[in-house]
C-alpha cells in the first residue's frame, strides 16, 4: 500500500494549479485532506509508483483527465439517504410546492442519480410529478451518463427499500424497478421529467430559477470561500420562498446569504424568505 | 518514554469500546492541553444518541463534528455516523462521505492516518476493544511519524481481537487497562520536552 504521505503538500498544490491552467477544472479550493486521500487512491488504482508520475500523465495526456475527474470526485450516494430528511421533504416541503403551477428542482452534485430517483418517487407519490422538472447535474460526465440510464446495482436495494419505508413510503418499493441479474432498472416513467447535464459548481453560473435545490454532501469538500461562492450561486438560482437542502452535517450558518433564509425546524433545509 | 508533546489525542474503538470510554471520560482533566477526537464504529440509522451519552458522563464539553469544525483544547469531538473524519489543519476537522474503509464509515484508520499527516510526531492515539482490524494501519502510520501509540490491554477488552492483532504488528508505547487510561491521558500534556 502507498503511504498516506506519498503526496507532498507542494506537489499537490502544483498539480492543482496545472489542472486549473490546462483544463476547465479548478480544485484549488477543495479541502486538502480529502483531496490527498483521493489522489492517493488514484495512484493506487492506476499503479503510479510516484506522485510525479501521476502529474506527468495528467499534464501530458488530456484523455486521462476524464478518468482523473471520475476518481478524484466522491461518488458515494444512496437512495433515500438519511430517511428522516426525505420524510420532512415528503410531509412538509413538497406540499408547499404543490401550490406552484410548475415545480423546478435542481439536484446539484447528483452523482450517479440515486437522489434524483428518490425525489422523483416523492413527487410522484405527492401527485406533483406531472408538473415538475428535475435538473440533475454533476461535474463528472461519467456519473451523469450512468445516472441517465437509471440502472443500479441490486446489492444495496434492500437498504434503499428500508430507507424508503423509513421516509414514509407506503408503496411496495419493488414496484418502481425491474430486477435483472444483479442490476435493477428503474421505471422509465420516473425519468420522464429528469434532465441530466454536467455543471461545475466552481466555474459555471446559474441556469434557471428553482423552487427546490438539493446539494447534499458536496460542499463538505470545498473550503469556506468556495462554499460562500456556491451558496451565492444557489441564492441566485432560488425563487423567493424556495427551499435549499444541504447534507446532514452541513449548514448555512455564518454564511453571507443566511440573513435571507429561515431554517425548517432544525432540519438541514432552509427557506428563502425574500 | 521520551516522546514529543501531544497536540491531539485520538481514540478509536469498535465492539465493546463504549463501556471503556465511559470509564475514561469522567476522569479526564478539564485543563487538557489538546483536543480529544473519538472515532467509534456505530450504525448510521437510526441516528444514535452517543454524543448525548458522552455528554452526560463528561465534564469536558462534547461536540459531534460537523463540516469544518474548529478544534479547541480540552474539548471532546465525536466523529459523526456515516462520515469519515479528517484533519484539514491542526485546528480544523473536515468530513468526507467517500467509500467505507474496513467496512466502516467512520473508519478509525482514515482518521488516524489523516491526523498523522498533519500532527506528525505530536499525534497520540489509543485503540480500544473491537472485533475487526480497523485502526491497526492507522496506528502503524502514527508510529512511523514518531507519534505515541496506545493500545487497550487485550485481556481487559470485551473483544480482544483488534488490540491483540495490533500488538502482534507494532510495538505500543503503552498497553493500558481501562482503569489506567484516564491517568495516563491526563499525564500526556505534562510530557513537554525542555
Amino acid at each position: 500500500m502507498i503511504e498516506p504521505d506519498i503526496i507532498k503538500d507542494e506537489e499537490m498544490e502544483m498539480l492543482l494549479r496545472d489542472i486549473a491552467e490546462l483544463y476547465d477544472y479548478d480544485f484549488t479550493q477543495y479541502t486538502r485532506s480529502s483531496l490527498r486521500r483521493r489522489l492517493n487512491r488514484i495512484c493506487m488504482l492506476d499503479k503510479f509508483t510516484s506522485f510525479a508520475e501521476l502529474r506527468y500523465r495528467i499534464t501530458k495526456d488530456a484523455t486521462y483527465l476524464t478518468r482523473f475527474i471520475e476518481e478524484v470526485t466522491v461518488n458515494v450516494t444512496e437512495m433515500f439517504r438519511d430517511p428522516g430528511f426525505y420524510k420532512t421533504l415528503r410531509d412538509h416541503i413538497l406540499p408547499t410546492l404543490g401550490t406552484h403551477p410548475f415545480i423546478r428542482v435542481w439536484i446539484a452534485g447528483c452523482s450517479t442519480g440515486e437522489e434524483a430517483y428518490s425525489v422523483a418517487i416523492l413527487l410522484k407519490e405527492a401527485g406533483l410529478y406531472h408538473k415538475s422538472l428535475i435538473y440533475a447535474t454533476d461535474i463528472n460526465p461519467g456519473v451523469i451518463e450512468k445516472a441517465s440510464r437509471g440502472i443500479f446495482q441490486a446489492g444495496p436495494i434492500k437498504q434503499y427499500s428500508e430507507n424508503y419505508m423509513l421516509s414514509g413510503g407506503k408503496q411496495d418499493f419493488s414496484s418502481y424497478y425491474m430486477s435483472r441479474y444483479d442490476m435493477v432498472k428503474f421505471d422509465e416513467a420516473l425519468s420522464e421529467k429528469m434532465i441530466f447535464s454536467t455543471h461545475n459548481l466552481v466555474s459555471d453560473s446559474s441556469f434557471n430559477e428553482f423552487q427546490l435545490i438539493l446539494c447534499r454532501n458536496v460542499m463538505i469538500y470545498f473550503d469556506k470561500d468556495l462554499q460562500g461562492k456556491v451558496l451565492k450561486l444557489f441564492d441566485d438560482s432560488l425563487q423567493s420562498l424556495g427551499w435549499l437542502a444541504l447534507g446532514s452535517k452541513e449548514t448555512l450558518r455564518h454564511s453571507a446569504i443566511e440573513p435571507r433564509y429561515k431554517q425548517w425546524q432544525g432540519e438541514k433545509i432552509w427557506r428563502k424568505t425574500s | 518514554m521520551n516522546k514529543a508533546s501531544t497536540e491531539i489525542l485520538l481514540i478509536g474503538g469498535s465492539a465493546g469500546s463504549i463501556s471503556v470510554l465511559l470509564e475514561i471520560i469522567p476522569y479526564l482533566d478539564k485543563a487538557l492541553s489538546f483536543p480529544v477526537i473519538i472515532i467509534l464504529h456505530r450504525k448510521a440509522h437510526p441516528e444514535s444518541n452517543l454524543s448525548d451519552l458522552l455528554k452526560f458522563h463528561s465534564s469536558l464539553p462534547v461536540a459531534e463534528v460537523e463540516d469544518k469544525t474548529s478544534l479547541s483544547p480540552g474539548y471532546i469531538y465525536l466523529a459523526p455516523a456515516d462520515y469519515h473524519l479528517l484533519l484539514e489543519t491542526k485546528s480544523l476537522a473536515a468530513l468526507d462521505s467517500s467509500e467505507k474503509v474496513n467496512y466502516s464509515r467512520p473508519s478509525i484508520d482514515v482518521s488516524f492516518q489523516s491526523a498523522a499527516v498533519i500532527f506528525k510526531q505530536h499525534t497520540t492515539a489509543l485503540l480500544l476493544s473491537g472485533a475487526n482490524a480497523d485502526g491497526m494501519e492507522g496506528l502503524l502510520t502514527i508510529a512511523s511519524y514518531g507519534g505515541t501509540v496506545l493500545v487497550q490491554d487485550p485481556v481487559s477488552a470485551e473483544f480482544g481481537y483488534m488490540p491483540r492483532q495490533t500488538l502482534l504488528n507494532l510495538e505500543a508505547d503503552a498497553v493500558l487497562k481501562p482503569a489506567q487510561m484516564a491517568t495516563f491521558i491526563n499525564g500526556l500534556h505534562k510530557k513537554e520536552q525542555p
